[in-house]
């Protein structure tokens, strides 16, 4: 059986959610990874933490931990329906993504102070590639969603 | 930190009895299980590994090398809390003794147990929300007041904590996987929340204990018991989270489409 028009379009939101989801997990596994562990570059706890930044960063946390296993298991839902919309999917995991490296990036790095990018470094550089990395993501994950709009007449790949 | 050991009377004898807690547990499920195999279908073989695993779990919490050892190590500590009051829980869980000691009762018992289990203050006890509360809010008042150091200086107190935070951490499992018979079910996104908020409370607490060590632990120990409890947290929290979305997986799959027309 293939992918059905009728179940992409029933499970529009559910590819667009799964995707974002998945995005936001995975930026954040980045994020504990790459810059945590191998580069050591963030810190666990930056003393000048206040409060709000630590509940931020607490619910972050296990919001994309959640994330990730939930966007795969809405993924694998969706292909049992043969409702998986890959376009827009993927839109969303950029969207996702995007969306909350640029929280980090600004809210919680620069307005919360949860920790810096990198220490004893001049840090606006650093801070200018973050942002506008994500502010790409994001642009780049609205454009493919506008394009898998609900009006949008190409559902490729559907009989 | 001052090293505020109990006085346990030790060698082999006394160990020995501390063991008889947890070889009684095993071989209880054990015989309920095989008892009730005469009237019921046989009782799934991953439930007994389960006990089992879970009955270590908390017996490795409690007695032994790690126990001994958190009583001057807040890090050996933390992985006996991650053991009693995270894994065990799950454990114990997926071996259903409620289920299993449902089945084993006579009719009747049987009946004034579910009675009980549809109680009002049980359904309390089994809200995601009052759940979460008395786990993640107990850890709180556990690390953010004395009580930590008053639990290394009196037995009592020590064996109160304990309890409690297993009890809580199989409460918190229970209102959250839906295993065994739960008086009132909540829905998965009500649930997620609740998940999602106290899994958040846990890990704001292990940076906070990185950053104001419980009275009588020293800042090193505090740092390193932070980060055990929060990446030790994350890995059985993984394992929560998959099992939660697969009980969603399940419940929420295609139905077949029956033409009545036919």
């Amino acid at each position: 059986m293939t992918t059905s028009h009728d179940a992409r379009l029933k499970y529009f939101g559910r590819n667009l959610l799964s995707g974002c989801l998945l995005g936001l997990g995975f930026v954040a596994f980045i994020d504990e990874a790459i810059f945590h562990q191998i580069l050591h570059w963030h810190h666990f706890y930056d003393k000048s933490t206040p409060d709000i930044g630590l509940v931020s960063d607490g619910i972050f946390h296990a919001f994309s931990w959640f994330s990730t296993i939930a966007g795969a298991f809405l993924v694998s839902d969706l292909r049992r329906r043969n409702a998986w919309w890959p376009k827009r999917w993927f839109g969303g995991i950029l969207l996702g993504g995007g969306a909350f490296q640029l929280y980090d990036g600004t809210i919680q790095h620069k307005l919360m102070k949860i920790h810096q990018i990198r220490y004893n470094v001049e840090i606006a550089p650093y801070d200018w590639v973050w942002n506008i990395i994500a502010a790409i993501l994001l642009i780049a994950g609205l454009i493919l969603i506008f394009q898998t709009g609900r009006g949008s007449k190409v559902l490729e790949g559907t009989t | 930190m001052e090293p505020n050991h109990i006085h346990h009377v030790s060698g082999p004898p006394f160990e020995l009895f501390q063991a008889l807690p947890f070889v009684l547990a095993i071989l209880i499920y054990f015989l309920l299980a095989l008892f009730s195999n005469r009237r019921h279908k046989r009782w799934p073989f991953i439930r007994y590994v389960c006990w089992i695993l879970g009955v270590l779990c908390a017996a490795a919490a409690l007695i032994g090398p790690i126990a001994t050892l958190a009583h001057e190590n807040f890090t050996a500590h933390m992985v006996g809390h991650l053991f009693l009051g995270m894994l065990a829980p799950l454990l114990f869980v997926h071996a259903a003794p409620m289920t299993l000691l449902m089945r084993t009762l006579r009719v009747g018992s049987a009946r004034r147990l579910s009675r009980i289990l549809k109680s009002l203050p049980v359904s309390i006890y089994c809200n995601p929300v009052v759940a979460s509360i008395l786990n993640i809010g107990g850890l709180w008042v556990l690390y953010t007041t004395e009580l930590y150091a008053a639990m290394q200086d009196n037995f009592l107190l020590h064996i109160l904590v304990h309890t409690h935070v297993f009890l809580a951490g199989y409460l918190y499992t229970i209102s959250i996987l839906y295993i065994e018979p739960v008086p009132h079910r909540y829905s998965f996104v009500f649930r997620t929340v609740v998940l999602i908020l106290s899994l958040a409370a846990h890990g704001i607490l292990s940076k906070y204990i990185y950053a104001h060590p419980p009275v009588g632990v020293l800042r090193e120990q505090a740092e390193s018991g932070g980060m055990m409890m929060y990446y030790g947290g994350d890995l059985v929290e993984l394992v929560l989270i998959f099992l939660f979305c697969q009980q969603w997986y399940k419940a929420a799959r295609p139905r077949a489409v029956v033409s009545i027309t036919q």
